[in-house]
């Protein structure tokens, strides 16, 4: 008995745990409506082919949230990016260049962002709005408002690496997802860079205090941002080997809404990547479970719209701050118990 | 650097003066906080402290005066937050010490992190310091309060018992805290009182700026008074007793 409340100390402190649950319910809640679907592979190789440009921006999102800051530019940074990478590729015919390049495009849209919200003292959502019209905008004008199409680009290895199918089956890009995730989870948790976001989302104030460079370490996390939609960006383009003007901008909303179901707070201080993953794929794949349980598309964003609302409620009712909440309660109770049980100290 | 006891004042200013514009926010400030004494700075809003308290730790410098910490004059053209930090003086503000949301252990090396050379931070080192600051600097023992605590859960007092720690650890010389038992309980006061007094056993110096005179009285072994700009009175605790302390601090109130 005693192991088992320690069992269960220990499993309500893992990051994450309430999104998982809904994760598995609602893959459980698919199972029973379209069984003949979701019992098979094929789906969820589907969700692991189209889900990973959702999954990534939503990682990086996390970070920027947690700093109490928004982006919204990401979507116009996803077709920037696919832009140049698409304009490189068939102008030169050298991928890696063409990949370096559309990372770089990434860096310069966030260090700009980064400098009007640190810098000049812009609230981000605004700054980043602004960027998401003036760089969807320049890349509708570069392109000439067409679509490029790359499929000249399928015999390179950078195909491969990037949205291959390993073993014939499992799509590269899914891997990709999750070692991006990996990482972040290590910069957000364990690194320098990570805990300085943490304590400007926090508390501005203290960060400045106690010594952390809130201006560059803003920029910084911008410029990151701007790094990961980028990537994103050339996956996109990559698995559709197609370019167009307005690739990436059906991902704004529903990336925001992975983050929140998530778990990570919009009043900063806390972000969960762990919860941003599942997110994530819980987003990426209401579509196609709603389609198949027979209930008719039409009802996708109604669903996500009860999911999100369910799972951020579910949230904040069990982390409420200050120990008010039910996690926080259950811990302490068993706490307790385990302390009664010693016989005190 | 000095050792303790090698120097006969942490602090010493002298003739400070600070202008914003035309009005003059301090006038002919000449003060000293001696080797391991705890100073008491008193006076009503507006009387000066917090400017004198940011001038001393690099938060802006003076229009006139000289500097002298551990007895030796401090070149004021390049003095900022982090040469104070590197001198040894650390200020501990009741509202923006710690990150609310984050763990103990994430507070105590915030802004100076043990990182490995790809600057990741070295958890388990950076929590057993956190652990050992909080049991033995501060005598946070049997309190249900680990390192992995979050600052939220902590009450006011013991917050500023962290923020303490933490100065200590870092070898703060001398811990400055602003009205640190303004809004707390009387229990949570004796607690802060009590960490003051870890503060002066640990052989370092305190400026402690408060008008709560009991508090100020318990714990300091000089006040200072300051009154619209001016320090108007330096008393030895010997000196004084707390009801005459509070009735010549009513005089001042009154004089207005």
């Amino acid at each position: 008995m005693k192991y088992f409340k320690l069992f269960i100390a220990k499993l309500v402190k893992i990051e994450g745990l309430t999104i998982i649950g809904v994760f598995i319910a609602l893959m459980i809640l698919f199972i029973m409506t379209a069984p003949r679907v979701f019992t098979g592979y094929r789906i969820y190789m589907s969700f692991l082919q189209t889900v990973p440009p959702l999954l990534i921006l939503a990682l990086g999102l996390t970070l920027v949230i947690t700093a109490g800051e928004m982006d919204l530019s990401f979507s116009a940074i996803i077709a920037f990016s696919g832009f140049v990478f698409c304009y490189i590729f068939r102008t030169f015919g050298t991928p890696w260049l063409a990949f370096v390049l559309a990372l770089s495009s990434g860096v310069l849209v966030g260090f700009i962002n980064g400098w009007m919200v640190a810098k000049v003292g812009i609230p981000s959502i605004m700054a980043t709005l602004a960027a998401q019209f003036f760089w969807n905008g320049l890349t509708i004008l570069l392109s000439g408002g067409l679509s490029w199409n790359i499929k000249d680009i399928r015999p390179y290895f950078i195909h491969t690496l990037f949205v291959g199918r390993i073993g014939g089956l499992v799509p590269a890009q899914s891997i990709w997802g999750i070692a991006v995730a990996v990482f972040l989870w290590f910069i957000l948790n364990r690194h320098t860079f990570g805990e300085q976001i943490l304590f400007i989302g926090d508390n501005e104030e203290v960060a400045k205090v106690m010594g952390v460079n809130v201006i560059a370490t803003k920029i910084k996390l911008f410029v990151f941002m701007g790094i990961i939609s980028a990537f994103a960006g050339v996956l996109l383009t990559l698995e559709m080997i197609n370019f167009w003007t307005t690739q990436g901008s059906g991902l704004l909303l529903p990336t925001i809404a992975a983050v929140f179901i998530g778990g990570t707070s919009i009043a900063g201080g806390y972000g969960t990547i762990i919860g941003s993953f599942f997110g994530a794929y819980i987003v990426g794949s209401l579509e196609a479970g709603v389609v198949a349980s027979g209930i008719g598309g039409y009802w996708t964003r109604l669903v996500t719209g009860l999911v999100m609302a369910a799972s951020v409620s579910l949230n904040i009712i069990l982390n409420k701050e200050k120990g008010e909440g039910l996690k926080e309660e259950l811990k302490e109770r068993i706490k307790e118990s385990i302390f009664i049980k010693k016989g005190g100290e | 650097m000095l050792k303790k006891g090698q120097f006969k004042n942490a602090v010493k200013m002298s003739n400070i003066e600070k202008y914003f514009g035309h009005v003059a926010a301090l006038k002919g400030i000449n003060f000293e906080v001696g080797n391991n004494e705890v100073v008491g700075l008193i006076g009503d809003n507006g009387a000066g402290k917090s400017t004198l308290i940011k001038i001393i730790t690099g938060v802006f410098p003076p229009t006139n005066g000289e500097i002298y910490i551990r007895d030796k004059k401090v070149p004021l053209r390049n003095y900022n937050v982090k040469q104070a930090y590197k001198l040894g003086i650390e200020a501990v503000f009741q509202d923006r010490s710690l990150g609310e949301k984050q763990d103990l252990w994430r507070n105590f090396f915030i802004g100076r992190q043990m990182t490995n050379r790809l600057g990741f931070i070295m958890v388990r080192k950076e929590k057993e310091i956190a652990q050992k600051i909080m049991f033995d600097m501060i005598g946070f023992r049997g309190v249900g309060i680990t390192a992995e605590s979050k600052v939220s859960k902590l009450s006011g007092g013991e917050r500023q018992g962290i923020a303490i720690g933490r100065a200590m650890y870092f070898n703060a010389e001398l811990i400055i805290l602003d009205e640190p038992t303004s809004a707390l309980s009387l229990k949570e006061v004796n607690k802060v009182l009590n960490f003051v007094r870890k503060i002066k056993e640990s052989g370092r110096a305190c400026i402690y700026i408060s008008h709560i005179l009991p508090d100020v009285y318990e714990i300091s072994d000089k006040f200072i008074i300051l009154d619209r700009g001016e320090i108007v009175a330096t008393i030895k605790k010997s000196e004084v007793t707390l009801k005459e302390l509070s009735e010549f601090m009513l005089k001042y109130a009154h004089a207005k």
